[in-house]
């Protein structure tokens, strides 16, 4: 019989030929709706314990397909190769703008990808970028491409006055995903854990989601990430003190330090990739934007730890080291927190026009 | 918009793919297969890099038909770093005022919807205010 150590050492998937980051690129949207803002109109109360400080919101003319296509711009700049070399564009997202059409073929005409490609758009609530990512690093490990773009993008919904209209947030990154020996960061393994977990759902033709309220903490996020993390560590053999940095889905500013903390992580490790304060909950760009916050200022030589949540549910976490290439492609284009710092606050009647929560007919 | 017509133009609106003249090497914007400084054929395709700055600019508080949700909105004549002049409406302004002059950069964003929630969405460029941390 296999022992749990045994076992736990043939569940880190591994592509048979080395992968890693190539190029990344972030996207925040300009507008800030701040955490009081809500209070004040559905709550009565002003700074309490308020989930996060403010969240990102995207302009009128902005989606999952525009905001994408800016953070692909950012990362095919890092990258440095052609769009054109690029064998899938993915993107992983719960807004996107059709509910038939493909966001990923938007983008992939907008950079200049088409037509040699595979496209499509990836579902699976918050991790539906990071979903993306784990098919990236199996297309170009098993040498069926050299290059894919993966992207974890969303404008989230929440519903006015739900606990959730706190911190649904918009944003996400975009990553080029290659071969290890042209990467910035080395992807050496990941680990996906899933159950089916009624925590949080949109049905089809509803405009906002459903949750299971405190059901949404212990046997959803919390289980999720903590296994994941875990096991993908026990393979390895790796433990906390072996990474620099480590990013967990950030519904909120209490989760990712509550699911580090339990795993072994000091707020040092954390604090770098948790944007959640003041970006809110970017749903399925939520971890990648974390991540791409962390390359930001890694070091080469330093290990990440990025583990994703998505509800429904499942969480996918990885194990990524960090290359001598990070220093000169960082500059090629803009910081996660150049995107952060440009910042426009708006009240609760522009962000209501903004998200279209005013209905003209 | 007419879907065929939104489809042909896609690649201009999408990224600011225009042409170079390979007579005279003028970049022309948009495509139009006949140089209009030398008059040869110019068929070859060329990605502006983005990159202008405000020549005049306008606020449009009455719309026209399909853009009435974004009012009040700008529209500029950015003058491309590459030569050409385009129209287009400036976006993420915040608030900055537009000056004559700004330097701008080129984001796709929607541009407008057709039939309210049923039509295409109609994507292509516009131009923001150069963002800090841009190399």
């Amino acid at each position: 019989m296999e022992t749990a150590s045994e076992k736990s050492e043939s569940l880190a998937l591994k592509p048979d030929r080395p992968v890693g980051i190539i190029g990344y690129g972030a996207y925040v949207p300009r507008y800030r709706l701040p955490a009081t803002q809500v209070a004040r109109l559905w709550s009565g109360e002003g700074e309490g314990d308020l989930p996060v400080k403010e969240k990102s919101v995207a302009g009128l003319d902005e989606d999952v397909a525009t905001m994408s296509i800016e953070a692909a711009r950012n990362a095919l700049s890092r990258a440095g190769i052609s769009p054109s070399a690029l064998r899938a564009v993915w993107v992983g997202s719960e807004s996107h703008p059709y509910a038939v059409k493909p966001t990923s073929t938007i983008v992939a005409e907008a950079i200049g990808a088409t037509p040699y490609i595979q496209a499509g758009d990836w579902e699976f609530a918050c991790k539906a970028g990071t979903e993306a990512l784990v098919a990236a690093i199996g297309l170009v490990g098993s040498g069926m491409g050299r290059y894919a773009l993966a992207i974890g993008m969303d404008i989230a919904q929440g519903q006015p006055g739900d606990a959730l209209e706190y911190t649904a947030a918009s944003g996400g990154a975009a990553y080029v995903i290659g071969p290890a020996d042209e990467s910035l960061a080395v992807i050496e393994a990941t680990f996906s854990y899933v159950t089916d977990t009624p925590d949080f759902w949109r049905r089809a033709h509803q405009v906002y989601p459903s949750h299971g309220q405190r059901f949404t903490g212990e046997p959803a996020y919390f289980k999720h990430i903590s296994n994941a993390a875990q096991t993908l560590m026990e393979s390895l053999g790796t433990k906390p003190a072996d990474y620099r940095y480590a990013v967990f889905h950030q519904p909120n500013t209490r989760f990712p330090q509550m699911v580090g903390k339990r795993l072994g992580f000091s707020d040092e490790q954390i604090k770098p990739g948790l944007l959640s304060p003041v970006i809110g909950n970017t749903y399925a760009g939520a971890a990648l934007i974390g991540l791409s916050a962390v390359l930001d200022v890694a070091s080469p030589g330093d290990c990440i730890l990025v583990t994703s949540y998505g509800s429904g549910a499942g969480s996918d976490a990885m194990h990524i080291c960090v290359t001598s290439a990070i220093e000169e492609r960082r500059s090629r284009a803009p910081l996660t927190r150049d995107y952060i710092a440009r910042r426009s606050e708006i009240d609760y009647a522009t962000y209501a026009r903004y998200r279209g929560k005013i209905r003209m007919k | 918009m007419e879907v065929p017509r939104y489809w042909r133009l896609q690649k201009q609106r999408y990224a600011l793919v225009g042409e170079i003249c390979p007579h005279c090497q003028v970049k022309i914007f948009p495509p139009r297969d006949v140089c209009p400084e030398c008059g040869g054929e110019a068929k070859q395709p060329f990605s502006f890099s983005g990159k202008g700055t405000v020549f005049s600019f306008t606020t449009m508080y009455d719309a026209p038909k399909g853009f009435e949700m974004n009012t009040p909105y700008t529209v500029a004549l950015v003058k491309l770093e590459e030569g050409p002049v385009v129209t287009a409406q400036l976006t993420d302004l915040g608030e900055q005022p537009v000056e004559i002059g700004m330097p701008v950069e080129m984001v796709t964003r929607r541009i407008r919807e057709d039939e309210e929630d049923k039509g295409i969405i109609v994507y292509g460029y516009k131009f923001r205010p150069v963002m800090a941390g841009t190399h």
